[in-house]
Order: C-alpha cells, then structure tokens, then sequence
C-alpha cells in the first residue's frame, strides 16, 4: 500500500555523483514509510508513554532481617521506595550511613530531569515520523533513542560507581570501595543485592523493537522522489 | 486388732520407694516421655518457628497492673501491656503522658479485659479493663496495644471488681462496685451502721463511639451487698446487664462467715437503657459530679432475684436467652430464662411484699429454668454457640461441660443428665474463657482455664509460684487437655480474638505523629533555656542521638523531647537517663517527653536502652549539670546538630592521659571548649 506523499518532503538530491554503496543508503533512508510502519511508529509512541508509569530498574536488597527485602525502585522521573511511605529509601540510607555511603537523595539525580524530556522529545520524533513518513525520521529517532540507552545505562554504572567509590572514612564501618550490581546479584556483607530491569525498560526495549519493525515493513517501499 | 507385720514392712517399703522415686522425678533432670495422646495433642498446639497463632489471647495481670498478650494456640507470651503499673521495658510510667495517666497509683488490680463490641461481635478496636484497688478502668487501642485512658477513680464507686462489661455497641462499660463505703466517698460512717449508711453502685461508664473516650455518665444506687460479677445482654436480652453479689446478708465484718449465713443472695437485673432514659429525663440526683439515681424512686430500672448461694460469674448466652449464674457455695449454675424473667416484670410477678428496700423482688422460680449440678465451687461459664456450656469448679480443680435449655421432659426431672463433660484441671480454677463465648457467635475451638494454684507443676521458682494456664480443645465430645503453661501474677478472666480481626499498625507515620515537639531532621534538634527550664528536642536513629550533649544546671527543670526518626518496624530506641529514674522507650515515628528536676551536679551519660543496631552501645550522650550560678558555657544556646560524624573535639582525645590523681583539678563549672563547626571534613582524621 502506497502511503500519501507528505507535503513538503525534499526530493531530487544529485544522486548520481555518488559511489554506489552510499547512494544505496540514502536511498533507503528516503523510502517512504507505509501504513504499517506508520502504526509502529505510533505504537512506539504510546509505548514510551506508558514507560513513564512504570519503574525502569529494581534495586533489591535482602537480608535475614529484611526477609521482605528493601526495595529501590527508579523510574524515568523518581526514585521509590518500598514499605511503608517509601520508607526502604530512608532504611537503605540509614544502612549505609553506617559504611558512609552518601545519602541516595532524588534532587540529586539530574538524569530524573534529563529522561522525562527525552522520553518526550522520541514521542514528538515518532510522531514527526508518522508525518513526514521517511524511512530517516524512524533512522534517527532509532539512532537517538539508541544513544540515550546506552549513555543512560552508562551513566547508571557511573551513580553506583560514585555512591560505591565515594564513602566517608569517617565512617564506623570501614569496607572497601565497590560498584553495586547494575545487572545480576551479589552478596554484599549480610545482604543479597539484586538489580534487574523493571517494566518500563522493557516497555522501552519495545519501543525500540517497533522502530525495528518500522523499518522492516517499509524496506521495499519507493524512496521519495529521488 | 493385731498387726500384720510382713505387710506393714512391705508397706513402708513401698512407700519408701515410691517417696524415692518422688524425688528423683523432682530433683532429676526432666524425662518428658510423651505417652498416650501427647504427640498428637503436641502438634495441635504447636506453631512453628516463623509461623503465627491463630488468636490472640489477653489475660488480665491481676495485680501486676497489666494485660499479658498471648497466642492460641501456641499459648506463647507475646507481649505485656502495661496498664495501671509502670513498666520500664516500654517506658511506661517515665513519660510525661503516661506518667499523667497513672496519676499518683504505682499499680492496679486487672480483673476483666473487655473487647468492644459492634452488634454482639468483637469489632477489633479496644480493650478494656477495670481496676479493682483504684476503681478505675482503661482503654488500650488495638491499633498499637497501648493504653490510651485511664478514667477513675470513679465517683461514688468503691471496689471496681463487676467491671468491665461492654455493651451489645460499646455504648458503655458497665460497673458495678465489689466494696460499699458511705456515699459519697470521704464521707466517714460508723462500719457497725453498714446497712444504713454504706451504699453500692452500678456505673454506666459511656464511650464515645468515635474515639473510644470514656466519661462517667451515670450511676444506680444500691443497698450495699457486694456486687461480684456481671455480663451485658444481646438479642432478646439486649439493654439489660446481671450481675451476682454475695453478702445480702450485710455485714461489716468476718465475711467469710458472716456473709455466707443465707442460702441465697441477689442478683440484679439492670434494665441499663432505661436508666439512660431516667437520667435524661431528669430523675437523678448529683452527687459528687454524677447523675444518681435511686431505684427506688425510679421504678424499672432494678430488680432482684434470689439465686443459690454467694454466687459468682453471671454469664449471658451467645443467645441472649439464658443468664447463668455460678453458685461457688452450692454446686449448682442457676440458669435464668430471661423470656420468663420479661414476663414477670410485665406481669409484676414479685414476691409478695418482698420488696428489697424498695426494689422489686423477683420469684425464684418465676424466672429459673433450672438448676444444675455441675460440681463443687461453680463460679463462671463460657459457651461455645453450639448449645454448650463450660463451668469452671474451682473446688473440684475441674471444667465441667454441659447443655444449655431448651431440656427435655426428662432431663428437667434429673438434670445431672444434661452434665455431658468433665476434664480435670490443675489446679482451683478461677475463670476460663471460651474464644469469642461474650458474643452472639462464639468461635469455640478453644477454652483456657486459668488456674489459681500451680502448685509445683513447673520448675522450680521458689516460695512465689506463677498461675496455671491449661488449653484446652473443645471441639470433640469430650474435652481434651492440649497445653499447659504458666503465667506471671495473675490472669483472672481473658479475652479470645480472631487473629484477622485487627491490623495493629507496626510503625507510627511520620505524618501521624502531631506532637508540637516532634522534629524529624538533626538541623532542628538542640536545646533552648527559659528561665530554669531547659528545654531539649531529641532525634533517635541508628546509632545516633543528635544532639549527644545536654547541657543544664542544678536546679533547672529539664524537659526532654525524644522522636525517633525511623521509619522502619522494630526499630525501637530507648532513652535512659543514669541516676534520674528515667527510662523513655519511643517507638518508630514516636515522641516521648520526660521531665526531671535536677538536683545534683555532674555529667550524666544517657543510652540507647532498646536495643537496635550493631551501633547500639555507642548511641549515648551526656547530660552535663553544673552547679548553680555557673556561668554559660559559649555554646550552650546553639548546640548544633553534630551529625554527619561527631567531630571529636569535645574530648581530649590523642593527648597524653592525665593521672587519674590530678583529675579534680578540672572544677565542675568550668566551660568546655568552644566546638568547631559541624563539618564532616573539618574533622581531624588520626
């Protein structure tokens, strides 16, 4: 099904200068997008949304004391805690005051700030895809939202890095520097500490796949008025 | 007669190896051998480690002052409620609040823990008890377990023993006084002029149905026999209350005797709705504060009956239908049909001109369904809601188990057939209790008896024996003894409730927490003088008080506001104070408030006395009294929050130690050296 030209798109680049490895890729970046990428594109859309409901990774912590663990939930704009009125935040300050580990503390985290507005910037792109309906609208969003996972998850590494790094030698228990799990379990003292991701990733790794799968559907379509 | 003397030998020998035997049992290590049933019973009772009780038990202290907390059917101690008695364990009795709540008392005498009722069922809200020695009663929230009121002494209410009885909504606690005194108290009367001048009295106490907070709303005078036990009315009997009393023989002195000449002694049926009515229609007098009202002058709100002999438990049925009495004197209940009991009152069907002093007096035999011979020494009775009722003997050291009306022709005729069960129990059992028997549906299942004498049954603990308190499973036919365990000083009559009935709440919230004085952040904790007071705000956290310097002197009142800061369940601090007699216990999200005026000089270490973290022995501070007149130490009015690490600056620490000889060179009203500021990285690192 031959989708409606978009006003407006560019078209008649010189493609003919070019090697023909290159010319092969813009012509596949200026493919036209079909209905059905253009669904995907709005299911991505809808995904992000919905992610933001969601936590994006779990922090938990169990301890013969704690048989129901402490759990730290991080979603794309806060930090929650588990118990009562999110009191596992405050307990699992209260714990590592003891080896000096600086306070876990939400106004601290610009990434809160940082992934709320990205989060709407992919939703404006998928939305601008759907629109302009090129196959490089679905490029870049993916190229984008691609980047921002992988910095987002590097910059996690880094925060427990620093919180792990950065102890008070002051402080009454003394340990040695470490790096809390970003992904699997570990024993740490008396404490079993798992850190998996939440459905808000995976609701983000969809998105991703719908921007696979937007592209899939319109790789045989015709570039734009090339 | 002559004496057969290879017998008499062989006789003492064997009672010499029985006495041996005797004491190798006794002095020998135990030799639990289960027999018989044991192992099964065993498994009944036993709740594994990690797992829950069914119920809940609460069983009244007796002496103590306080409720003891137990579960069923593992009969384990959970936990102890204080209530008339101070208890250092849960800084009960060391706080400002608690401390106004038990006034100038050191004990009560707990007899009968009440669950409030919604439509004849435990609704899961209050617990509430009497005090026998101080005629007053309390509330205990069961939404934390703590004693949240103490009303009392009532006016015009001398012994609160036939107390505290819950109406069918919890609109009152009925009471009914044990002692009668000249009225209103402080009066003085000749004792020889008991009958004239001394007086009884039956108490509506009211309870607000909101918040639970009770107010004497009204009281019946009555001649001065000794009110004994009570139990409120539901269904048909719904608005009326019994109660029994011994000594109708009104005598002053030598009771034992004295007050057990008459084969009967009274009942009285209280018509408690139509008191109410009574009072606001304006039929009562004042007295010492109280709407009273005379019977006599009221018709319809007290009537008498006779009933066999010094009785004692007066228990109404999950039906409202029948009211039994314990005859304690005579081995008898007297089970009272109360559809009849209506019918003589409607009809004035009293004893011809056998008013008692003005009240009326209902016929025996009007009103009785029957007696039955249950054993010697029947004092209460709890039912199962399947027609079955359980009879504590105390004499017989037995739970006798038999069948209410409605009786056959037959069994009426010998009602020693309607007796179905008895179990032994060891030993002279005062009251027992059947889970939920107060109520329109009783759980049954399960009976404690609580046991009087223990008499050696346990290890041995000295000349100061504990109570006896057997479980017993009541759901078979016959009656199976399951557990057995023994209790501190002294469990009169309980309270069954369904575990799943309340959701007591493990941590106060923050956001609950109202206390004027209460500060959640170290930045807002230090102290402030006015005048001779010192006032200090406390936080408690793992391990930590902030601030950990007190500084006062000789002669100041100090108050201190402690709020633990945690969030987090069991994570309890205490605040004890050495040589002050002080020892607050705050709970998560709680503040406490003592006050102590000091009158020594000297530094005065406090600690963390509940214990809560691998910290715990290092959450301490000082309380530094210096001598009058001394002069301000620079950084008393600041004292700012010392948190993140303490710098350690106020000890002289690293320097050489100084010879223990030399040490009073330092006087006591010399000010200490100024603090740096509170900065982690200011501090000097060794």
């Amino acid at each position: 099904m031959q989708p409606a030209r978009v006003p407006g798109a560019r078209a008649g680049f010189p493609a003919n200068n070019m090697p023909t490895f290159l010319h092969r890729e813009f012509r596949f970046l200026h493919k036209s997008l079909n209905l059905w990428s253009r669904l995907c594109l709005l299911a991505a859309a809808i995904t992000v949304v919905i992610s933001v409901l969601f936590p994006l990774w779990k922090l938990h912590l169990v301890a013969p004391q704690y048989s129901n663990g402490l759990v730290m939930q991080i979603y794309a704009y806060k930090i929650h805690g588990g118990g009562l009125n999110g009191n596992d935040i405050n307990e699992i300050n209260n714990l590592n005051h003891y080896i000096g580990m600086k306070k876990i503390d939400q106004a601290d985290f610009t990434e809160m700030q940082i992934m709320p507005f990205m989060f709407g910037v992919f939703i404006l792109l998928a939305l601008r895809g759907i629109v302009m309906g090129e196959m490089k609208n679905v490029v870049d969003l993916f190229v984008l939202a691609a980047y921002f996972g992988a910095f987002s998850i590097g910059a996690f590494y880094y925060r427990l890095y620093w919180y792990g790094h950065n102890l008070d030698p002051h402080a009454p228990v003394h340990i040695q520097p470490f790096t809390p799990l970003i992904f699997g379990t570990q024993k740490i003292a008396n404490f079993t500490q798992s850190s998996y991701p939440e459905l808000g990733t995976y609701l983000l790794w969809v998105f991703m796949a719908l921007l696979i799968l937007a592209i899939w559907f319109s790789r045989k379509e015709e570039a734009q008025a090339v | 007669m002559k004496t057969d003397t290879p017998k008499l030998i062989a006789a003492v020998l064997l009672g010499l190896l029985a006495f041996l035997q005797d004491a190798c049992n006794k002095n020998g290590s135990s030799n639990n051998k289960m027999t018989g049933d044991d192992a099964k019973n065993a498994q009944a009772s036993y709740v594994p480690p990690g797992q829950k009780d069914e119920y809940y038990l609460f069983y009244s202290g007796g002496h103590s002052g306080q409720v003891f907390v137990a579960g069923i059917p593992s009969m384990r101690h959970i936990a102890t409620i204080p209530v008339f008695s101070p208890y250092s364990g849960t800084g009960y009795g060391y706080d400002i609040e608690t401390k106004k709540m038990l006034g100038d008392y050191t004990w009560g005498d707990v007899h009968h823990p009440a669950l409030s009722q919604t439509n004849s069922e435990y609704d899961g809200r209050w617990l509430f008890v009497n005090d026998n020695a101080n005629n007053r009663v309390a509330r205990i929230d069961l939404r934390d377990f703590k004693t949240k009121q103490i009303l009392g002494p009532i006016p015009n209410s001398m012994g609160n023993h036939g107390s505290s009885f819950v109406t069918e909504n919890t609109e009152y606690i009925l009471v009914a006084t044990r002692f009668s005194v000249p009225l209103p108290k402080g009066r003085v009367a000749d004792p020889n002029d008991y009958a004239t001048q001394f007086n009884g009295m039956v108490s509506g106490i009211k309870v607000d149905p909101a918040t639970g907070q009770m107010s004497v709303g009204w009281q019946i005078l009555t001649p001065p026999f000794d009110w004994d036990l009570g139990s409120t009315g539901k269904g048909p009997s719904s608005g009326w209350a019994f109660w029994t009393s011994y000594n109708s023989e009104m005598a002053h002195n030598v009771l034992e005797t004295n007050a057990s000449q008459k084969d009967r002694d009274y009942a009285a049926i209280v018509n408690w709705r139509a008191a109410e009515k009574a009072v606001a229609e304006g039929k009562a007098t004042m007295m010492d504060g109280v709407p009273v009202i005379d019977p006599a002058k009221v018709p319809g709100v007290l009537y008498f009956v006779d009933i066999a002999k010094s009785p004692h438990g007066m228990d109404v049925d999950p039906s409202g239908k029948w009211v039994v009495a314990g005859g304690k004197l005579q081995p008898t209940t007297t089970v009272i049909n109360f559809e009849k009991l209506q019918k003589a009152i409607a009809n004035k069907d009293f004893v011809h001109g056998g008013d008692v002093r003005g009240i009326p007096l209902l016929e025996h035999h009007d009103v009785v369904e029957g007696e039955v011979p249950v054993g010697l020494g029947p004092l209460h009775t709890q039912y199962d809601g399947l027609g079955n009722a359980y009879t504590s003997l105390f004499i017989d050291s037995q739970v006798a188990k038999w069948k209410l009306p409605p009786w056959t022709d037959e069994e009426k005729k010998d009602l020693t057939k309607v007796v179905l069960d008895k179990i032994p129990v060891h030993y002279s059992i005062g009251h027992l209790v059947v889970a939920g028997s107060d109520t329109a549906h009783p759980y049954g299942k399960w009976l404690v008896a609580m046991n009087k004498l223990s008499k050696g049954r346990h290890l041995s603990v000295g000349p100061s024996q504990p109570e006896d308190s057997q479980l017993i499973d009541i759901t078979g036919a016959k009656m199976k003894m399951i557990y057995e365990t023994f209790t501190e000083p002294e469990p009169h009559f309980a309270q069954i409730l369904k575990a799943d009935k309340i959701q007591p709440i493990e941590v106060y919230p923050k956001d609950e927490n109202k206390d004027p004085n209460a500060i959640w952040e170290a930045a807002q904790a230090g102290q402030t003088r006015n005048g001779d007071g010192v006032d200090a705000k406390v936080t408690a956290i793992r391990s930590r008080f902030v601030p950990d310097r007190i500084d006062a002197r000789v002669g100041d009142t100090l108050t201190v506001h402690v709020t633990n800061i945690e969030q987090s369940a069991d994570m309890i601090h205490g605040f004890g104070l050495v040589e002050h007699n002080i020892n607050l216990v705050i709970d998560p999200g709680e503040t406490r408030t003592f006050q102590v005026k000091l009158t020594k000089p000297g530094v005065y270490p406090f600690y963390c006395t509940n214990f809560c973290s691998a910290l715990h022995q290092e959450m301490q501070g000082y309380l530094v009294v210096k001598n009058e007149g001394a002069a301000e130490p620079a950084s008393e009015s600041v004292n700012p929050a010392s948190i993140p690490p303490a710098p350690k600056t106020d000890a002289v620490q690293g320097e050489p130690a100084v010879p223990a000889t030399s040490l009073p060179a330092v006087p006591n009203n010399t000010p200490p050296p100024p603090r740096p500021p509170a900065a982690a990285s200011t501090s000097p690192t060794p």
